[in-house]
């Protein structure tokens, strides 16, 4: 990092430093004529050749797929075929087989997730505030996260039977932990000096919370935001498969009991790209935004 | 409180300003020596913030207590510069934050103005070594943080945030983001958030021991003018003598573990000062050669405990 002083210097001749803020930082200042055109950008060209680079890489790989396929290396019913495995996607979109798989797992996704998530934050905010909690719970939190989530299925079972609570209770246990963990954490690694900062300009009590320690605990509510959700993900496409109830586990399985490779590649395609676009549309984005904001340094 | 003890005696309060002409960095410095002037007994009713008795008592992780302040008697004119040098661990950074209320002493009194501190005010804002600041707010809210609590009108805190900014020299930088600017920058801008709430006292923890020295240079210029222009009250914490020399109208050093007072000087160079000036760097000097007993303390301690870690 540049220090104070040539950072100083290059604000006030001006110069354009690499990265946005930089740039808007600098057009703020008035001092530099804005050159308008995105291709002198160097974040845009690079982030273009990037997504050059992966576009060659899926092309080869989808390649190399179709080619093992068309040269029948293995049997077809072993080792469908690209096309194949597509016409069984479009299939299922067309006739809304699998958007109503997608939309029962969803709707499973975000009532089990919510209430990790609710009940995560207030156990986590309690372990981190008070000691006796933090010393006899804290430890069987993290032991209970040893877990695998699916464990907890023979138990939901003989207490719930084979219902919706019982694949909600599976999803509530897989994420429950690693949100509770996260936000205990990220409460004690809080840098002291926020609070202290906060109460020294004299706000307190319900202000001093709203004001000062939520916003400087928001980048470690994200992270465990997202932890949560990578947990809550896996629990549910797992329940299902054992449940067998309408959802992308029960696709999953019917795949398998029907003897149909492409079905089941296919909805391992779903399942993948569902968990993708949600981690980088939701959390990706709320991370970059607090980074941008917080001027973190990469991935927090 | 030995020293203070042999050298407390009824030497009346004197006003601080520079004496027309003069150029003795110490008062009452006679043949090139320095005096050390006395603890003076001024009655508490001048003081603007005045320690009665403080100690401060704290259990270690290990177990062990520990006094981390051994009854300090301290007393701060109104518009007074004052300065506390001390070795790492002497407890100087505590003291401030005894006087801004974000902890409590374990025994005696801080009064404000004759009145006992009950808790943090904004008649007291603490400036902090760095990271002060709030990351999720702009230059201009975080100057507005403290009036927000106060509850000021929204005209109210407009305008003085554009007030103190352009006192700090930061009025482009309204609507940037504290990583955005330098490390200085971001000083000031805590310099701006404090003095916007309009405190009395002025508590500065080390403010510019993470700064290159161009920078800090340039900081003490405009620490000395916005003082000379604010009449606040300051007292500044540092562990470098010749910055508490350059700044200071008085500099208090404290002993090393427990906490106390050691000694005061009242320096009597006229300003605007200098870092690199003569009479600077010699006062500075004297005071150092009171200090290095207890560096030379803090330091055996740490070697002490590097050997049992």
């Amino acid at each position: 990092m540049a220090s104070d002083v040539e950072k100083d210097a290059v604000y006030a001749s001006g110069e354009a430093q690499d990265g946005r803020d930089d740039r808007h930082f600098v057009a703020q200042a008035g001092s530099v004529i804005h050159v308008p055109s995105a291709l002198v950008n160097p974040s845009v060209r690079k982030t273009a050749e990037r997504i050059t680079r992966q576009v060659i890489f899926y092309a080869t790989l989808l390649g190399i797929w179709a080619l093992l396929a068309k040269l029948k290396v293995w049997p077809p019913y072993l080792f469908p075929a690209p096309w194949s495995v597509g016409e069984v996607l479009w299939d299922g979109l067309k006739d809304h087989s699998f958007l109503i798989g997608i939309a029962a797992t969803m709707k499973r996704m975000l009532i089990g997730y919510g209430l990790s998530v609710v009940l995560g934050m207030i156990l986590g905010l309690a372990l981190a505030s008070n000691k006796f909690l933090e010393e006899t719970m804290g430890g069987l939190m993290v032991s209970l996260q040893s877990l695998p989530s699916i464990c907890w299925v023979p138990l939901a079972i003989l207490w719930f039977g084979l219902t919706e609570r019982a694949i909600l209770f599976v999803v509530l246990m897989g994420s429950l932990l690693s949100v509770t963990i996260a936000m205990e954490d990220g409460r004690k690694q809080l840098p002291k000096i926020f609070s202290m900062a906060g109460r020294n300009l004299g706000a307190s009590g319900f202000r001093l919370f709203w004001h000062v320690l939520l916003p400087a605990s928001l980048p470690y509510i994200v992270s465990g935001l997202k932890q949560g959700w990578a947990f809550a993900w896996r629990s549910l496409i797992q329940a299902e498969m054992i449940f067998l109830t309408l959802g992308l586990g029960q696709l999953l399985m019917a795949g398998r009991d029907l003897n149909d490779m492409s079905q089941v590649i296919a909805v391992m395609i779903l399942i993948i790209a569902l968990g993708y676009l949600v981690d980088r549309l939701v959390f990706r984005t709320a991370e970059r935004l607090l980074q941008s904001r917080w001027g973190l340094a990469s991935s927090i | 409180m030995s020293v203070n003890s042999n050298l407390a005696s009824s030497v009346p309060y004197l006003p601080t300003e520079p004496r027309n002409g003069s150029r003795t960095p110490v008062r009452g410095r006679a043949n090139g020596q320095a005096a050390i002037v006395p603890i003076r007994n001024f009655d508490s009713g001048a003081a603007k913030v005045c320690l009665q008795n403080v100690s401060l008592r704290y259990r270690t992780e290990t177990g062990t207590e520990l006094l981390a302040l051994d009854r300090i008697d301290l007393k701060v004119r109104q518009g007074e510069f004052l300065c506390i040098v001390g070795p790492s661990g002497c407890g100087k950074s505590t003291l401030l934050h005894l006087i801004a209320a974000l902890q409590k002493p374990t025994s005696g009194n801080i009064l404000i103005d004759d009145a006992s501190v009950t808790g943090p005010g904004t008649d007291r804002i603490l400036i902090f070594q760095e990271h002060g600041l709030f990351p999720w707010l702009t230059v201009g809210e975080n100057v507005e943080f403290g009036m927000k609590m106060k509850r000021l009108s929204k005209a109210e805190r407009e305008e003085r945030t554009r007030h103190y900014l352009r006192l700090v020299h930061l009025s482009q930088f309204k609507d940037s983001r504290p990583h955005q600017l330098s490390g200085g920058m971001r000083q000031r801008v805590a310099l701006a958030r404090a003095l916007a709430t309009e405190p009395d006292v002025l508590l500065m923890d080390e403010p510019f021991a993470a700064l290159d020295a161009q920078t800090r240079d340039l900081l003490h210029d405009e620490l000395e003018r916005i003082w000379a222009e604010t009449g606040r009250t300051i007292i500044f914490v540092t562990h470098n003598v010749r910055e508490a020399v350059r700044l200071g109208d008085r500099v208090v050093l404290l002993s090393f573990r427990p906490g106390r007072v050691k000694r005061e000087f009242e320096v009597e160079l006229p300003r605007p000062r200098h870092l690199e000036e003569v009479d600077v760097a010699r006062t500075a000097r004297e005071i150092l050669d009171n200090l290095r007993d207890e560096i030379n303390k803090s330091l055996e301690v740490e070697y002490a405990e590097e050997k049992h870690g």
